[in-house]
Parts: C-alpha cells; sequence; structure tokens
C-alpha cells in the first residue's frame, strides 16, 4: 500500500490524540475503509509513538508522577476492580503501559528498601503476577493488555510480524532461486553492518541493481524511514553496494526518491526480477 | 639572435644546419655563419617563438588597442613599457626586453610580471600569456604602441577591411573575447600556469610597468624614443644573455612586487575593470575575414621561418608541442586582422630578408603560415582524435591553402577509429565491506571496530552530501562538512585505525576517480585551483571566491595549471578539512606503497608479429589494462604530490636569496616521500617509461617552488629534460617508442614544463647540464616503450587539454568568439575498472621458472594471462578448500575431544587458554597433511580450467604444458601459504570452536536448531503467531474478538466472544503451533503465556460468552472442553516452556476471589489434568498451592483455598467433581471423595 504524501497526512490528522484502544482503531478503520488495516494499524502505532515521545516529558516530572499515584491510590481505594489505572492513563492521554509502568515504579519506591532495577520492572511488566500487590497486578495487567501500541505483548507482536515477514521473504527468495546470505550468516562471518539478505549474484530490480533485501514489517513513514536511511540503508549501500527495503505495510511514496542513488522501496516482493544469464550469447 | 633569423632569411643558412646548431646535434658541420653566434643557441627558440607570438598580436583577438585607451596610448608611446629602441639589429634583441619605463598605468596595474608569468593574484591573465601568443596583449588598458599608431593614422593594410568598421568590437575585453581555450577573466585565469619562455631579465622599471607576457613584447618596428633607465637594456643584443642582471634578482624584484600586490588586493577586482576602460557591449558576430593564398605577402621568408619553426617543434626545442599546434591552429582561425594604420607596416615585397616589415601582415600571412606549418606537422595532426580530424580536413581556409594536406587530412580522418566517446563514467559506488580485511579479527579492540564501523558510515554520509551539495552556489565544503570530519578524524586513535581508514580512503578514491573527469554524475568543470597557488589559511575565503567566479564552462586551456576536477576536489578537500598529521603520513604510506606496487606490476609483454585478429583483441585487453594501471598510478602519485608537499605550499617563492637558502639547506636533507628519482631511472632502463614518466608528471606538478630547486628533483627534471629531446617524433626504428606513447610522454612533459612552480629557466637549461646526462637505457624488446599500449583514447584522457585544438577548431566553425568550452563538450574518458590487479605478480622461481617463461615467450600473451589466473585462483581455492576439509575435520574432533574433557573434569571444564593448548598440540601436527592434500586439490582442479578457459585449437603440447605450468604455479602458491599459515589457521578455527563450545554450555539451552520445522507435507497455511497473539491479546479484526482485553475489562454490556470463535481460536493455536513455519520462539513465549491467561480466566470464568439474551458465564461442560483442548496445546503443541506454575500464581487464582458462587472444581480439575498429563508434578503444584496462602486473601477465601489444597493433596483425580465453594466448605473431605 503506497500512499501519497497527502493520503498519508490525511490519515496521520484522523489520528491526533487518539487513546490506544480496539476501539479506536475500530473507528479507523471504518473512516478509511479503502486502505489495508494492516497499514492503518502501523501508521496507527508510529503516529501514536510519536505523539507519546513528543508527551513523554511531562508525564515523567516528579509532580505529575505524584498526582498520578495518588490518583490510582484514590480510584483503588474507592473500588479495587475498577480500571482506575486504564482510565486514568486515558484521561491523561498516555499510553496505558507506559502509566502502569509509571505507578509501579513509584510503588515499587514505596514499599522496598532499594529503587527497583529496570528490569526488575520489565519482568514484572511481563508477568504481573510478580508484583507483590494483586491490586495493582490486575491494574497493570488490565493496561497491558488493553494497550495497543507499547507494552511487552506489543513489543512481542512486533517482533513476530518482523519475523515473519523475514521468514516469508526468505521463502520467496529460495523459491526464484536467487541465493542469498542471511543476517545470521553474515554475522558470523564478521560483517559489522547486516541487511536481512545479501544477494550472491546481484539481480536487477526495475532497471536497479540490487546486492542487498532488508524487509521492514512496518509503514514507511518520514521519520521512520529517515532513521532507518541513517542507521541501516545508508550503512549497507556503503557497504555492499544499492539494494531494496520492501516495507510490508507501504510507504509514503515521496520517500522512494533514492533509486538512482541506490535504495529503492518496494511495498512486495518484487516482479520485475532481472538475474544475470549466466550462458554467454 | 635575430642576425640567425636573418641569416636564415638571407639563405646564408640553410634551416637543416640551423636546425642542427640549435639542437646542438652536429657540431662539426655547423655552419661558419652561426660558429660566432654559438652563446646565442639556446636563446634562439624562445627567441623564435616569441617573435611569432608578437608577430601575431595583431591577427589574435587581443591584440588590437583598448578603443578608451587608444589616444593614451598614442600619447605615451615613447614610453610604451617594453619598447624596444628602433632600428639595429641589437634592437630587435629586446624582445625580451630587459628595462622599461613606468608607464601611466603603472601605480595601479600588477606590476610584477615577467615573460608572462605571474604567480600572485592580479588582474592580469595569467594563462593567456603563456598560451596563444599576444593574446593578453592589451590587457589592463595596455595597448601596443604600434598598434595604437597605426590606428591613429587611420592608414590601415588593404587587406584589413574591418577597420573601416564603425563599431569595433572591444577585442580586448576579455570578458566577450577571452582567448580562445582560457578562462573567463578573473583570478580563476590567475592560477592558470602562465608560458614564459625564457627568462627575461626585468628591471625595476619594468616590474613598476603594466603586466607583460613575453609573447606580448613590441614588435620590433615599433619605435621606442627613449630607453628606460637602465643602462643597459640590451644585454642579448651584444650576443652574451646574462647582460645585465641576475636571474636571482630579478626575481627577488618579482616576489616583492607579488607580495606587495598580494597586500594590495588580496581579492583581486575583475582586470577590466581596473583598467579603467569602459567596456562596451559585445558587438554581435564576428565575421571572419576570408583568406586568400593569392594575397599572400612575402611567401618566401613565411615559407623559411614555417620551416624553421617546424623543424623546432619537430626536434622538441620548444617547451611543449601542443602548445605550438594550438598557436597555429589560432593562426589559422584568426578572423580578420587589427587595422593596421601604420604605413611603416605596409607590406614591403622587395625585402623578404628582412625582419623589419611584419611577418604577418595580413590575415592570409596567418593563414599560409599556419597551413605550412600544418604541413610539416602531418604526422602529429593524424594520431590527433577523430573530430579534431574532421574539423581540421573541413576547414576552408586550409583546403583553400593546400587542398593536398586537406586530402591527407581527410584521408586520416577517414581511417582513423580514434573516436573519443562521451560515454558517462559509472556512477559511484562505496567500496564494498570485506570480511577478510573488515571484520573483527582485523582490529584491536571491540572499540576500534566499532568506531570504524561509525566512521565508515560517516565518510560515506560525508560523500554523499558533498555529492548533493557541492554545486550549490554559497556551499562551503569547510564550513558544511569541516567539523564533522575532523570530529570523526578525532575518533581514530590507533595506529591500526588509521590504516584501515586509509585504506577505504584510497580504495574509494580509485573506485571515483580514475578517470580525470570524475565520476559520480557531476563534474566540477576544471576549476583552477587556487589552492595550488596560495596557502590553506587562506582556504575557506579563496574557495568561496573561486566558486563565485568560475564560470561553469570553463576549461583549463591548453597548459591548465594541476586541478582536482570533479570528484577529486572532495577528497582533496576531505584532506584539507580532516587537517590530520597522522591521517596524512598514513595516506602517503599507503600512496606509495600502491604506487611502487602498481609501478612494477608485469604489464603485457611484447607478442612476435602476429597480425592476426586474436592479438587484437588480446590488446584491447592489455591496452586497457594498461590505460587502468596508468590512469591509477596518475591519480595516486597527484595525491601522494598534494599530501607530501602539503606543508611547504605558499603562495610564493621565498622572498629572498638568503631565506631560499636557507630553505634549500633545510629541504635538501629531508627525504622524498617516494624515491621517484629511483623509479624513474628503474622506469627508463626497464624502457617503462610511458608507464613512470606521466605519473611522475603527476605528482611533480604538486611540488612547491622550492621543489625543482633540490638537487634531488633538479635531477629529475634534468632526466625529464633529456627524455623530452629524444623523443623525436619522426624518429621511427626499431626498438624506438611508439609514436603515441612518445605523444603522451610530449604532452604530459610539455604541460609540466609549464606548471607555476617550475622553474621558468628550467627548459632552456644550459646545454652542458644537458649533455652531460646520458640516458642508461638498456635496449630491451621487452619494455613497454616499444608496445603500443596508449591509444588516443588514453591519450585524451590523461591530457584533456589536447582537446582544446578541438574547441578551437569548433568554435571557427560556430563562427563564435572563441570562448572557449561549452558547445564541445569535455572529453570525459570512459574507463572501466574492471582488471586492476587480475594478473598478479608472478613468483616463479628456479630452473623450472626460466623454462615456463621461454614456454610463454613465444605464446599469446592470453595464454600466460589465462595460466597465471588459473594458477592464482586454484591456490587460491585450495587454500579454502584445506579449511572447509582438512581444518574442519580438525575443528569437530576438537569439539568432540573438548566435550570429553568436559565430561571429565565436569561442567566447567578448566580454563579456556589451557584447554585450547592441550586440543592445539594434540591437532596441529595433522597439518601437515595440508600440503599434501594442496597438491592433490591443484593436480585435480588446475588443468580443467586452463583447458576450459583456452581456445580449443590450442595444440594439444602447448594445452599441456600450460596445464604443468599452471598446476606448478598453483602448487607453489597454495604450499607457499599452507606451510606458512596453516598451524596458525587451524589454531584459530580450533580457538573459535573452543570458544563456541563453551558458551554453549552456558545457561542457556541451545535448543534452538531443532525446534524449527514442520512435516514435509505442511503448506504453512496455519494462521500467524502475531496474527494469534493479537487476537487472544487486545487488537485486531474482526471483533469481538480480543479475548484476553474483552475479559479483563473495562468492556461494554454487550460485548462477548462466542464459543465457537473461542474454539476456532483454540484450533488456530493448534495449527499454528504445529506449523512452525513462522514462529520464532518469544511469540510462541508469549503464545504461551497468553494461554495460561486464558486458561485462568477460564477457570474463574470470566470470559463472557456472547449469546441469547446476554453475555454470560460459560457452562461448567464448555469450559472443561476449553480448558482440554488447553491442555492438550500444553502438552503436545508448545515446544517453549509453558508458564503453567502462573495459574496458581495469587493473581490468577485472585480471579476466584471476585466470583459469586467460586467455582474451584473447575481448578482442581485443572490441577489433576495437569498432572495426569505430566504436565505439573505433584510437589510443583503442592508447591504452589502453599506460597498461594502466604498472601493476603480474605478469611473465607483462606478457607476455602485451604480445602481445595486438601482435596488436591486426596488423590486421586475425579472424572467428573462437582464442587462448589459451599461444598468445599460445608463438607468434609470424605463427602467431597464420596462424590467423585
Amino acid at each position: 500500500m503506497i500512499l501519497t504524501k497527502a493520503q498519508y497526512d490525511e490519515i496521520a490528522q484522523c489520528l491526533v490524540s487518539v487513546p490506544p484502544t480496539r476501539q479506536s482503531l475500530r473507528k479507523l478503520k471504518q473512516t478509511f475503509p479503502s486502505q489495508s488495516q494492516a497499514t492503518l494499524l502501523s501508521i496507527f502505532s508510529q503516529e501514536y509513538q510519536k505523539h507519546i515521545k513528543r508527551t513523554h516529558a511531562k508525564h515523567h516530572t516528579s509532580e505529575a508522577i505524584e498526582t498520578y499515584y495518588q490518583r490510582y491510590l484514590n480510584g483503588v481505594g474507592r473500588n479495587g476492580t475498577a480500571p482506575v489505572l486504564l482510565e486514568l492513563a486515558n484521561e491523561v492521554d498516555y499510553a496505558p503501559s507506559l502509566m502502569a509502568r509509571i505507578i509501579l515504579e513509584r510503588f515499587l519506591q514505596e514499599h522496598e528498601e532499594t529503587p527497583p532495577s529496570k528490569s526488575v520492572i520489565n519482568s514484572m511488566l511481563r508477568d504481573p503476577s510478580q508484583i507483590p500487590d494483586g491490586v495493582l497486578a490486575n491494574q497493570v495487567y488490565q493496561c497491558i493488555v488493553n494497550d495497543c501500541c507499547y507494552g511487552p505483548l506489543v513489543d512481542c507482536i512486533k517482533h513476530a510480524i518482523g519475523h515473519e515477514h523475514e521468514v516469508l521473504l526468505r521463502d520467496l527468495l529460495l523459491e526464484k532461486n536467487l541465493s542469498f546470505l542471511d543476517e545470521d550468516q553474515l554475522r558470523a562471518k564478521g560483517y559489522d553492518k547486516t541487511p536481512d539478505f545479501i544477494l550472491q549474484v546481484p539481480v536487477a530490480v526495475e532497471g536497479h541493481i540490487i546486492h542487498w533485501i532488508e524487509s521492514k514489517a512496518s509503514f514507511g513513514d518520514e521519520c521512520s524511514h529517515h532513521a532507518y536511511l541513517h542507521d541501516q540503508f545508508w550503512s549497507y549501500w556503503n557497504r555492499f553496494g544499492p539494494g531494496l527495503v520492501i516495507y510490508w505495510y507501504g510507504f509514503i511514496q515521496e520517500l522512494d526518491c533514492n533509486r538512482e542513488r541506490g535504495i529503492l522501496l518496494k511495498a512486495c516482493f518484487p516482479t520485475d526480477i532481472v538475474t544475470l544469464c549466466h550462458s554467454i550469447a | 639572435m635575430a642576425a640567425v633569423l636573418e641569416s636564415l632569411l638571407r639563405e646564408e643558412v640553410s634551416v637543416a644546419a640551423a636546425v642542427r646548431w640549435i639542437a646542438r646535434s652536429a657540431q662539426s658541420s655547423e655552419a661558419a655563419a652561426l660558429r660566432s653566434l654559438r652563446p646565442l643557441r639556446k636563446e634562439f627558440v624562445p627567441f623564435l617563438l616569441n617573435f611569432l607570438r608578437e608577430q601575431s598580436s595583431r591577427v589574435l583577438p587581443q591584440g588590437p588597442p583598448t578603443p578608451a585607451k587608444a589616444p593614451g596610448s598614442s600619447a605615451a608611446l615613447p614610453g610604451r613599457p617594453g619598447g624596444p629602441s628602433r632600428g639595429g639589429r641589437g634592437a630587435r634583441s629586446q624582445l625580451f626586453p630587459p628595462a622599461e619605463p613606468s608607464s601611466a598605468a603603472a601605480a595601479e596595474a600588477p606590476p610584477a610580471r615577467r615573460g608572462g608569468r605571474r604567480r600572485g593574484p592580479g588582474p592580469g591573465r595569467e594563462r593567456g600569456g603563456r598560451g596563444p601568443g599576444g593574446l593578453e596583449e592589451g590587457v589592463g588598458g595596455e595597448s601596443p604602441p604600434w598598434a595604437a599608431g597605426r590606428r591613429r593614422r587611420s592608414s590601415g593594410s588593404p587587406g584589413s577591411p574591418g577597420r573601416a568598421r564603425s563599431d569595433p568590437p572591444n577585442l580586448s575585453n576579455l570578458e566577450e573575447f577571452p582567448p580562445v581555450g582560457s578562462l573567463p577573466p578573473g583570478p580563476a585565469g590567475r592560477t592558470k600556469p602562465s608560458r614564459r619562455i625564457n627568462p627575461t631579465p626585468v628591471s625595476e622599471e619594468r616590474s613598476l610597468s603594466k603586466p607583460k607576457t613575453c609573447f606580448t613584447s613590441p614588435p620590433i618596428s615599433c619605435v621606442p624614443s627613449s630607453q628606460p633607465s637602465v643602462p643597459d637594456t640590451s644585454p642579448w643584443g651584444h650576443g652574451l644573455p646574462p647582460g645585465c642582471r641576475s636571474l636571482q634578482e630579478e626575481r627577488e624584484m618579482l616576489r616583492k612586487e607579488r607580495s606587495k600586490h598580494l597586500q594590495q588586493s588580496p581579492t583581486p577586482a575583475c582586470p577590466t575593470s581596473e583598467s579603467g576602460s569602459p567596456l562596451p557591449s559585445r558587438t554581435g558576430n564576428l565575421t571572419a575575414e576570408a583568406a586568400d593564398p593569392a594575397r599572400v605577402s612575402s611567401r618566401q621568408r613565411l615559407e623559411l621561418i614555417a620551416l624553421i619553426y617546424s623543424s623546432c617543434i619537430a626536434e622538441n626545442l620548444v617547451p611543449n608541442l601542443f602548445l605550438e599546434l594550438f598557436f597555429i591552429l589560432q593562426l589559422l582561425t584568426a578572423r580578420r586582422m587589427v587595422a593596421a594604420k601604420d604605413s611603416d607596416l605596409e607590406p614591403t615585397p622587395g625585402a623578404p630578408d628582412s625582419l623589419e616589415s611584419p611577418l604577418f601582415q595580413s590575415v592570409h600571412d596567418c593563414v599560409f603560415f599556419a597551413v605550412q606549418v600544418l604541413e610539416h606537422q602531418f604526422q602529429v595532426l593524424s594520431y590527433l582524435d577523430k573530430g579534431t580530424l574532421k574539423l581540421l580536413a573541413e576547414n576552408e581556409r586550409l583546403l583553400c591553402f593546400s587542398p593536398a594536406l586537406q586530402g591527407r587530412l581527410k584521408a586520416a580522418y577517414e581511417g582513423s577509429v580514434a573516436k573519443v566517446s562521451l560515454a558517462m563514467p559509472p556512477s559511484a559506488q562505496a567500496v564494498s565491506f570485506q570480511p577478510e580485511t573488515d571484520n573483527r579479527a582485523n582490529f584491536s579492540s571491540d572499540r576500534a571496530f566499532h568506531t570504524f564501523k561509525k566512521q565508515r558510515d560517516v565518510f560515506f554520509e560525508v560523500l554523499r552530501e558533498w555529492e548533493d551539495r557541492h554545486e550549490e552556489p554559497g556551499w562551503d565544503f569547510e564550513k558544511g562538512l569541516g567539523s564533522r570530519i575532523r570530529a570523526m578524524m578525532g575518533q581514530l586513535s590507533a595506529a591500526c585505525s588509521h590504516s584501515h581508514f586509509v585504506r577505504l580512503f584510497q580504495k574509494q578514491l580509485l573506485q571515483m576517480c580514475q578517470s580525470p573527469g570524475g565520476t559520480g554524475g557531476t563534474v566540477l568543470g576544471e576549476a583552477p585551483d587556487v589552492l595550488n597557488m596560495l596557502g590553506a589559511d587562506k582556504l575557506g575565503r579563496l574557495r568561496r571566491l573561486q566558486e563565485r567566479l568560475v564560470a561553469p564552462q570553463s576549461s583549463g586551456g591548453p597548459c591548465p595549471p594541476p586541478t582536482f576536477p570533479g570528484c577529486q576536489g572532495f577528497f582533496r578537500d576531505f584532506i584539507l578539512s580532516a587537517s590530520s598529521f597522522q591521517f596524512n603520513q598514513h595516506l602517503m604510506d599507503s600512496l606509495s606503497l600502491k604506487i611502487r606496487e602498481l609501478n612494477s606490476l608485469a604489464l603485457p609483454q611484447p607478442e612476435p608479429s602476429d597480425e592476426d585478429g586474436e592479438s587484437d583483441v588480446d590488446w584491447q585487453g592489455e591496452r586497457r589494462q594498461f590505460a587502468v594501471v596508468l590512469l591509477s598510478l596518475r591519480l595516486l602519485a597527484k595525491f601522494l604530490g598534494f599530501v607530501a608537499f602539503l606543508p611547504y605550499r605558499g603562495p610564493e617563492p621565498p622572498p629572498t636569496r638568503e631565506l631560499q637558502d636557507s630553505i634549500l639547506a633545510l629541504r635538501s636533507q629531508v627525504p622524498p616521500a617516494l624515491d621517484v628519482r629511483a623509479l624513474l631511472q628503474q622506469g627508463l632502463r626497464a624502457r617503462r617509461a610511458v608507464l613512470t614518466v606521466p605519473w611522475l608528471v603527476e605528482f611533480l606538478s604538486l611540488a612547491d617552488h622550492i621543489v625543482p630547486l633540490l638537487d634531488y628533483y633538479r635531477s629529475i627534471f634534468v632526466v625529464l629534460l633529456h627524455l623530452h629531446r629524444s623523443l623525436v617524433l619522426s624518429k621511427e626504428s626499431e626498438g624506438e617508442m611508439c609514436f603515441l606513447n612518445k605523444l603522451l610522454l610530449l604532452a604530459v612533459l610539455g604541460w609540466l614544463f609549464q606548471i607555476p612552480t617550475v622553474p621558468e629557466d628550467l627548459f632552456f637549461l644550459e646545454e652542458g647540464q644537458l649533455d652531460a646526462f646520458e640516458v642508461d637505457t638498456v635496449p630491451s624488446e621487452h619494455g613497454l616503450d616499444g608496445m603500443p599500449v596508449v591509444d588516443q583514447h588514453l591519450l585524451y584522457t590523461c591530457c584533456p587539454y589536447i582537446g582544446e585544438l578541438r574547441k578551437l577548431l569548433a568554435s571557427w566553425v560556430s563562427g563564435s568568439s572563441g570562448r572557449s568550452g561549452g558547445f564541445v563538450r569535455k572529453i570525459t574518458p570512459t574507463t572501466t575498472t574492471t582488471g586492476l590487479g587480475a594478473q598478479p605478480p608472478h613468483t616463479t622461481q628456479g630452473l623450472q621458472a626460466q623454462l615456463a617463461q621461454a614456454f610463454f615467450h613465444n605464446q599469446p600473451p592470453s595464454l600466460r594471462r589465462t595460466v597465471e589466473f588459473v594458477a592464482e585462483r586454484i591456490g587460491s581455492n585450495c587454500v579454502k578448500h584445506i579449511k572447509a576439509t582438512l581444518v574442519a575435520d580438525l575443528v569437530h574432533q576438537a569439539e568432540s575431544l573438548l566435550r570429553e574433557q568436559l565430561v571429565m573434569q565436569g561442567q566447567d571444564g578448566g580454563d579456556p587458554a589451557q584447554l585450547l593448548e592441550i586440543l592445539c598440540s594434540q591437532l596441529c601436527p595433522h597439518g601437515a597433511q595440508a600440503l599434501t592434500r594442496g597438491r592433490e586439490f591443484c593436480q585435480k582442479k588446475s588443468p580443467g580450467a586452463v583447458r576450459a578457459l583456452l581456445p580449443e585449437e590450442t595444440p594439444a603440447a602447448v594445452l599441456s604444458s600450460a596445464e604443468n605450468i599452471a598446476v606448478g604455479l598453483a602448487t607453489e602458491k597454495a604450499c607457499a601459504w599452507l606451510s606458512a599459515n596453516i598451524t596458525a589457521l587451524i589454531r584459530r578455527e580450533v580457538k573459535a570452536a573452543v570458544s563456541r563450545t563453551l558458551r554453549a554450555q552456558g545457561p542457556e539451552p541451545a535448543a534452538r536448531g531443532e525446534r524449527r520445522g514442520c512435516s514435509r507435507a505442511c503448506e504453512h497455511h496455519a494462521p500467524l503467531p502475531s496474527h494469534l497473539i493479537s487476537e487472544i491479546k487486545v487488537h485486531s479484526s474482526p471483533p469481538p474478538c480480543d479475548v484476553l482485553s474483552l475479559a479483563v475489562g473495562p468492556r461494554d454490556p454487550e460485548e462477548g466472544i462466542s464459543l465457537d470463535h473461542l474454539e476456532q481460536l483454540l484450533g488456530q493455536l493448534g495449527q499454528t503451533l504445529q506449523c512452525r513455519q513462522f514462529l520464532c520462539p518469544p511469540a510462541e513465549q508469549h503464545l504461551a503465556k497468553c494461554s495460561v491467561d486464558l486458561a485462568s480466566l477460564l477457570v474463574a470464568d470470566q470470559i463472557p460468552v456472547l449469546g441469547p439474551p446476554a453475555p454470560r458465564g460459560l457452562e461448567r461442560g464448555q469450559a472443561r472442553r476449553l480448558l482440554h483442548l488447553l491442555l492438550s496445546l500444553w502438552k503436545d503443541g508448545f515446544q517453549v516452556p509453558v508458564p503453567l506454575q502462573l495459574l496458581l500464581s495469587p493473581r490468577n487464582v485472585g480471579l476466584l476471589a471476585d466470583t459469586r458462587p467460586r467455582e474451584w472444581d473447575l481448578l482442581l480439575f485443572l490441577l489433576r489434568e495437569l498432572v495426569e498429563k505430566g504436565l505439573m508434578g505433584r510437589p510443583e503444584i503442592e508447591a504452589c498451592l502453599g506460597s498461594l496462602r502466604d498472601a493476603q486473601w480474605p478469611k473465607d477465601f483462606s478457607e476455602e483455598l485451604a480445602t481445595l489444597f486438601n482435596l488436591f493433596l486426596a488423590e486421586p483425580p475425579m472424572p467428573e467433581p462437582q464442587l462448589r465453594a459451599c461444598e468445599l466448605v460445608q463438607t468434609n473431605r470424605g463427602t467431597v471423595l464420596a462424590q467423585s
């Protein structure tokens, strides 16, 4: 699903300050029925993350934390089974999982002698049954399962999606008889930067030479694409020459501007592949 | 000098004798008339050249005076700068006037001008001065007095119709009529090395006058009424060259003036404005006057001079062959004669032997002379590119004056294949990552490795940014990239990192810049290099200036200064911005090494005159390889010169003799960065001058002013001068250098002699110095010089300035004013980078090697290349083969030995280093097998490869010899490597295996490999894991299926899950777990956890089931069915540990606390099933239940929990337990058991 910048902006406009709940998602799907759901979800997630990055700091001032914690305590004091934490997060426009983390951290500070380590907190978020307070455990759990942009479950889903698409790409390469080295093989050889696949014999896609392929199971928006260019794609180019990036959930058309320079964007596995002919004409 | 010329004109001396005299080649047969003039010999050529330039100054565009200056100049006539005294033979020798009076314009004009050579900034047009003679006349308002006089008198020659023109074009306006092939005016032009033929003595007075080029000295016919204040005005007139002042003194004067000028005008203004003359706008077309052979005056005289001039060219007595050709073509394409108004200048047909009358009295004369010379130079012309030949052959004047020459040119054009193509160079690619040199093993620490990783990325980022932006107006390299580059260089602390970075830098340089146009799509134009002239401290400002002033179409003219065109500019600026001593040193080391390596590369061997097509095919390959090597060498040498001389680079030579001497004393003890003299001598001896000299010239072209004065380099220049003289093109004999090879050397050497830093007197050295030199060449047929390795393409690639000839001719055709560039594109060579280093230097030894050499001697070179190639590859593959077989086996042995060891010694196995030693001592001796196996491998593989690569008709004996040699070479190569390295290789691999094995012993069980894969028949249609997690967890579609979030709430009253959907979901989970195609461990772990959560929700009856009438809890039977499904998934589906203990976590059990009435039987059922299926052990469950009691619960809940605990402890599980909270509380244990 390749969107023009204008189309993308229209979608992004609808996502301003929408909480990351399944209800919001449902609404978005109704608004843009023609777009694929995976694309919408990916854009939604990215936009929400941008929003959170912008507002992150204000939720982490000590005053804010204190306010949230008191509200939480008051809320569960009134009714421990009510979705206190989730509603608090939605009310202050912050990701429920992150809100859960704030409260959990604050809670542990109060109840333990030593300040909790990051790994302890992460572990408790992954498995709320480790949280010493049963009520808080339920609250946290509720936040995590209701957050569609952050949290250990979402991370896992993203990871799984990424992995699945890599597997998919590998199968397609095998099907096309294109021999390649995958990330693990490259790492074993000591490469310092490793795209998902390096083709052992380069091919041409739409007239452009391709030495490597990177699979991205997300939508390519400006922000993420530029970060990827800087951290990954150009680094690959610097070592292996021109290559192909597949944004399985689409990308903004205007970003595909480095074709001549050696970075080609596609939203699917290319069909127009020209391989080197071994027979001499 | 004029005396010599006049003797010639009077036919007292034959031309041949004169040339012999000049060339000092036949001392014995010296003509009597010349004997007395012997001390003048070395002055003759400069005299002749200057004479011609001056004579032509009226014809070539810059000749006429600036209109605004005309009146004034006539008045100032007596005091004209450089005006020699009239009359008398001696006066003619004052073409290099020793003294000049200061003129009115002196104060504002840059004074330091001698022989057209200028280094400092100033409005003058430096290169015009040295280029086309007389082109610069009138610059800065100075007009030649004779011209002014004529104009004043309005009595032009009949052959100058243009004089009546009402609105004459302002030809001295360089903005509009720049000298052909030169740059637009401005500081850009300043940087051109100026031509000077001979050191011209300059007086202080002269130095204050207008800039003066040596070619533009006033002609002898001009009458300077008063001689300048220097008494000895005509040193040469008395036949004693260094008459008045030492050159050194003059230089010092020059320097003073230059520095003065530098201070006065750091930002030089446009010369035209400085001249103060109003500049009329361009006046339309400049029609060319028709040239008519019938109207040529004094043919005989012109013929004679053309002959002697041509002879000088042929004998390489002129510094730059192509400059003279350019001059001749300028004469050929002269548009019109400047109005000659001086009756003195009327043709004097009666006196052909006289030099009193101007040589060129009309355009007809010019063209006649030019065609005469061209006839003599036909051989050179015929080797020019096809485009130039075509333009020459189509030139109507040439046709008109010499149909015969035109015919020959036409034939040459038709026969020529030397089309210099304009194909675009390939786009820039990055240096590829090579694990052999770039992986972690090549770095001293992880930190160094990761630093270099980042540096590589920064380097290319900077390069890309440069590519994008360097053409933007106002963009500045230093400002835009400087700090980033320095920050990056700052991280290179370890020497090892420097060498890595330098390797990257050098490789990228070679990859991008092998052709002079650079690549990367855009070419900077041949921007004159201000930086060559001025110190790096003024860098930023000057660069901005340069950018502002360089016109995109500018080209360097026939003698451009050394520049860094295209991508080379990036690398130069990078070095400057980095300003890192360490980097420069490493770079010099690396460049020197690579130069040595390439310079000694075995290049094609001579081939017996085999005229069939195949050898030609081979030669194409040889030429290409030669071209690649040559271009690489030139590039590397240029950068080596740039870096090596960078610390000494300054705007100008030292101001005083004393200072210079002390600098010389200091510098003479510094060893050269690369012993180029030794390499040059080697090259000459081995007859590889055609390879060595071009890169040496590049290296020297970047030298600073002191370098040519140092003994070491001076001796190199002497050698080069001698070589230049010896490259007589007309000599063609056995063992001579090929014509184009010579032409290339003449072109590059001629160019070098024009470089500003090369002393101007260098070319016309004392003859003694030259005579003393003996070329120590052993005539060897095997040298490259005797082989046709240079073609037109390479010639033009190396010397793009030769293309100026074509531009000049093309501008004639197009009728333009001679502004260079634009319509004729610069030659962009296309050189492929393949094949570089493909031919390894062979390492043959002993008798066998000699026999092999002899064998190859009479075979086509391709055979040798094939064999060497096969040997190299097979040898290399052999090593890899040994690594993959023998070494791999040893590693396996090592692993099993290690495992034994570990079993014996317990898990930790002891010190890894010690383990390694034990293993190596056992295994390394097996390495000895490598040599035997390697020999076998080479024996087996080489013959087939040779057979496949050689033509089928290769005779059997030749073939088998070739095969045997290939086997031998491959074996030698492989065994040499193996015997030296096999132990280390085994050690390294075993070490890696040991650490791998030890790591695998660690906490993480390496069960990963086995998990993957489903049955063969599987078509991977199972739902994707990510989809399932989403379904179970929160989002995804279509609702309602977000089981956990629905169950956990909050939810709308009408929200719920259908039972079917739940069952379907678990079914899908089963499929996914079966088809493991897309499953990765984290996803599986989460699925497992979610399934446990789901089970807990089921047990606690927390799943809202859709259904009429409203969402409700599950019926117990339904719940059991679902739990059964989950249990079997846990048992057979999951391959990761399922966190079943979470079922009894306080949180999940706590879910039950909220239900009313509490349903315990499902939990009990579940626990029993877990034990039954072996998913959890009883003790494990008991421990969990035990710890549950520690949690804080409502009192009633605690009691019920305790009962459950007791119930569970009682065996066995009941098939259908109907257990309610009330029962737990109210009935005793026995009752419950009875019910079950």
